[in-house]
């Protein structure tokens, strides 16, 4: 992947502050990246990392006050979307752009029937009529797997797995162009994560949709994405195609955290534990926010301000250190 | 190794409006000392509710629970409050098992206290060597859970588990809240502990990459019966349940050029309660023929092996 | 040995506030709370120290200059008997603020004991203490306060059982729901398992992390109590002449309000402070006590 002009979604220099009671939260701290219609790009990361106030700031759903955009641009299709006005904006959510929260429990209205919340979606963006709408929602849960004859039922009437298919059908009712997921199956089994990943997949490339994919887990992100970004204290540290990334990670925190995940094939004896805890957003190091957990650290590391270096083509690293790979 | 716990036929069932819920049915197993037995299963499969009938914050509805030998399945009063400085436990959610009003130190003390056999000196000195031991800075000692991330909250509530000397500890789930680069720290202190203090560990999570990391041996859960048990690698190397299998394929692997088969389940979990007999996973099996309809048992296919399966042996032409 | 493991980054701020320290910082940064503070412990102070403040007695009676207005030697005026009603309202704080703090004392800690015991035992235990508790509710506490004050007659202490009724059902519903709102929480099966007794756990764990909402009732009941014991002395119930209280003085000057304002006005003002005051802190109370989650 490259900086370019030409992308699909092109965020550049996003600065991102929470302000609570005396302190400035840096939650995201000048974060660029690019993606491409149709692909897929991972935002990974721990949490306090940035990355959801990096995807609230796309749709432009940041609670402000406290939040609050500082600076940079957010081009999608070639429109600046924090230079549009509320109206506009409005016109651009659930139709455009569409977002998967992390907690299907909390995201649909518990007193109204699933099959009205997504046909809410469809007439907000479409004339359409009510009959209409109708058959269109349950075309779309049929494609998530739910049976169509389910769109009067309330949401709690079904598991959750089954919740988070019907949030995903709201997100695709009217065929956006980019789907943010923020840890879409973080809090479901394991088996029923596979069913709903192996259906995202399916649906981004029927409907050819753009996709920001936030987790924690880089499993998941490798099922799904093609490019990955890796965020740590409100930065993107390192920026490559997904290949890049799990094969020559570069950056000392993602190495880092692939020694710190207990693999299933791998026999190691004990893991690799990431050293000390992430930094305290209102109070970040000064030079490279990773430094004091970094093994190389040097002084340059600690004072300057480290910016993104091209490794290889299409591969960054927000590091001055050249780290042989491990043997 | 001599046997340090040994559970038979437990069944722990509670009343609901609509029914009579089998939350553990039937589980038997047994832990020798100074190993780590790793429970799997996805949500509802019961192994945090086998967890807390064995250390007895549940009451069993039937079978027996044996330690060191002894059948501690209803203990006297006495003999509970003897038992309870064995048997430890460590939660799940750093966040809501520590008392917000209560001082790291004061946490770590309690059981120390209510045990009323330390002065107050003596108490001190002891937070302070368990708080060493878990690696948590002295200086923490008046901090509140609130001022604290969640890796040292479970430490603390580590330090809490291991006051009182206790030979077991039933691991709820201990770094499932926790960041990945966290859990790592908390994963190699709780191994560290066991090599030290010869613990036996009853690890339970939904996390199939931790319980491989830290198990010895593996029971596999599902709707509150073990579907398969075996040392941890045999299980990973042949698992023989189509449960075990699905569940293990389902797993996303970060090694990006492994070609993999993955098992997509069909449906959702049935319902625990009011179960019909039978193999609970037989709806959702790709392999469910009439027999699986019968009670199934856990049977031994090879050395230490066990599938509670009609179809394993010609499934997997053993 | 351990140590690998523990490498620890400990942040600059070591952050050590007791929870009480916190909350007082919250405080702090409120400023209708600070107000609303300072007006109570004004209050409370010259309730304290009324004999040093009074310059009468507040039953002398001075017939010869009964119902003047404001005047350098009484500064709020006299009332129909020639008393000094500066002197009358100073007195009359002690009265109204003692009253306020004891009933809500006795009727708090009642209901408290009350909802404690039906959130944490459940089952029929619940169902009988709400049940008792819908029944006290259904009457409109001052309804009640006139029908004890009523049956027990008149007096400071049968006044204060009256008043304190009526916040039993308040407080123990807030105890209840506070003690179910922590009752998933996994410290208490931790208690449990360090063979803490049922007794220990909920007065070490359950009563602490439960309490905060009863606090700030509480306090807001304050202010109320002061109008229901205005309220019973305005009809004559409750504490009798010559006892200053506030409701009694504006009972007594109600027939001379055109010709003698000022023996409703002032102690008027004093009900408004005290209730506002309570009422504001109270309401800073409730957002301090609330834990900030700032991530």
């Amino acid at each position: 992947m490259a900086l370019t002009n030409s992308a699909f979604l092109s965020v550049r220099d996003l600065v991102v502050e929470y302000t609570a009671e005396d302190q400035v939260i840096h939650a995201v701290n000048g974060v660029s990246f690019d993606l491409e219609r149709g692909k897929t790009l991972g935002l990974v990361g721990e949490t306090g990392a940035g990355k959801t106030s990096i995807a609230k700031a796309i749709m432009r759903i940041l609670p402000d006050p406290p939040a609050r955009i500082r600076s940079g641009e957010i081009y999608l299709d070639g429109e600046d979307l924090l230079k549009l006005s509320e109206k506009e904006m409005r016109k651009i959510r659930g139709r455009k752009v569409s977002m998967i929260f992390q907690d299907p429990m909390t995201a649909l209205n518990p007193i109204m029937k699933v099959g009205a919340q997504i046909s809410e979606v469809i007439r907000l963006h479409n004339k359409v009529t009510g009959r209409e709408a109708r058959e269109r929602t349950v075309l779309m849960l049929e494609r998530v797997g739910i049976p169509g004859d389910r769109a009067d039922d309330y949401p709690h009437q079904f598991s959750g797995g089954m919740k988070q298919r019907v949030v995903i059908a709201m997100a695709l009712a009217c065929n956006p162009e980019l789907l943010i997921a923020d840890e879409p199956t973080t809090a479901l089994d394991v088996t029923i994560q596979a069913q709903v990943l192996e259906m995202i997949n399916k649906l981004k490339s029927d409907f050819n949709t753009s996709m920001i994919m936030i987790s924690h887990n880089l499993g998941v992100v490798a099922e799904v994405c093609d490019d990955l970004a890796v965020v740590y204290a409100g930065e993107i540290v390192e920026l490559g195609s997904k290949e890049a990334v799990f094969d020559r990670p570069a950056h000392p925190y993602t190495r880092g955290l692939f020694g710190a995940v207990p693999k299933l094939y791998d026999d190691r004896e004990r893991l690799s534990p990431i050293l000390g805890l992430p930094p305290d957003p209102s109070n970040l190091p000064q030079g490279c926010h990773f430094s004091p957990r970094c093994p190389y650290a040097t002084d340059p590391c600690r004072n300057d301000k480290i910016p993104l270096r091209e490794i290889e083509p299409g591969h960054f690293s927000r590091c001055i250190q050249v780290i042989r790979p491990e043997g | 190794m001599p046997t340090l716990l040994e559970v038979r036929n437990l069944k722990k069932y509670f009343e609901t409006p609509r029914g009579m819920l089998h939350a553990v049915d039937d589980v038997s197993f047994s832990i020798e000392k100074g190993k780590t037995l790793g429970i799997v299963g996805e949500s509802g499969c019961g192994k945090s509710t086998l967890g807390r009938v064995i250390i007895h914050l549940l009451d069993s509805t039937g079978g027996s629970i044996y330690f060191e030998g002894e059948d501690i399945t209803n203990p006297s009063p006495r003999k509970l409050r003897k038992l309870r400085e064995d048997m430890q436990i460590i939660f799940q959610d750093p966040y809501s098992s520590l008392n917000p009003r209560m001082t790291v130190e004061q946490t770590i003390m309690e059981p120390l206290v209510i045990s009323g056999r330390f002065s107050k000196k003596e108490r001190q000195r002891e937070a302070e060597r368990l708080m060493a031991m878990v690696g948590i800075d002295q200086r923490l000692r008046l901090s509140y859970p609130h001022e604290l991330d969640g890796g040292r909250r479970q430490r603390v509530g580590i330090a809490r588990a291991l006051a009182l000397n206790p030979k077991f500890i039933f691991c709820d789930e201990p770094v499932s809240a926790l960041d990945v680069s966290i859990s790592a720290q908390v994963l190699n202190l709780l191994q560290d502990l066991q090599d030290q203090f010869g613990l036996t560990y009853m690890f339970v999570t939904h996390d199939l990459s931790v319980v491989r990391h830290i198990s010895d041996d593996i029971c596999v859960m599902y709707l509150g019966q073990i579907v398969e048990k075996s040392p941890t690698k045999e299980l990973f190397a042949l698992p023989l349940h189509p449960y075990t299998q699905a569940l293990i394929s389902a797993v996303p692997t970060i090694d990006i050029h492994r070609k993999k088969e993955r098992i997509i389940l069909q449906g959702e979990v049935t319902s625990p309660i009011n179960p019909k007999p039978g193999c609970r996973f037989a709806r959702r099996c790709i392999h469910e023929c009439k027999k699986c309809h019968e009670p199934q048992h856990l049977e031994e296919v090879l050395p230490n092996h066990y599938v509670a399966c009609c179809r394993v042996r010609e499934l997997n032409s053993l | 040995m351990l140590n690998a493991t523990t490498a620890e980054v400990i942040p600059s701020r070591v952050k050590r506030q007791s929870e009480l320290a916190a909350v007082a910082r919250r405080l702090s940064k409120n400023p209708s709370a600070i107000i609303g503070f300072v007006v109570a412990v004004f209050l409370v102070l010259i309730a304290i120290f009324a004999p040093l403040i009074a310059p009468y007695p507040y039953d002398k009676q001075d017939l010869m200059n009964s119902r003047k207005p404001p005047s350098p030697q009484h500064i709020f005026g006299t009332d129909e008997l020639g008393r000094d009603v500066f002197s009358r309202v100073i007195w009359g704080s002690r009265f109204s603020l003692t009253v306020g703090v004891l009933a809500v004392l006795l009727g708090s800690g009642v209901g408290v004991i009350f909802g404690a015991l039906a959130g944490y035992f459940g089952g029929l235990i619940d169902d009988l203490v709400m049940r008792l508790m819908d029944i006290l509710q259904s009457i409109p506490d001052i309804l009640l306060a006139i029908t004890i004050s009523v049956a027990l007659g008149p007096g400071f202490f049968n006044t204060l059982l009256a008043l304190s009724v009526g916040g039993i059902p308040m407080a123990c519903r807030l105890m209840r729901a506070g003690i179910l709102g922590i009752r998933k929480q996994e410290y208490l099966e931790a208690a449990t398992a360090i063979n803490a007794s049922t007794l220990r756990i909920i007065i070490r764990h359950v009563l602490p992390n439960a309490f905060a909402p009863v606090l700030v009732s509480a306090t807001m009941m304050i202010g109320h109590i002061i109008l229901g014991a205005a309220m019973l002395s305005f009809i004559g119930l409750g504490v009798q002449p010559p006892t200053p209280e506030w409701g009694s003085m504006i009972a007594g000057g109600r027939s001379l309000i055109r010709s003698c304002p000022w023996m409703v006005t002032f102690p008027g003002i004093f009900i408004m402070l005290a209730v506002l005051a309570l009422n504001m802190f109270g309401d800073g109370l409730r957002d301090a006590l609330d834990p900030k989650l700032k991530k």
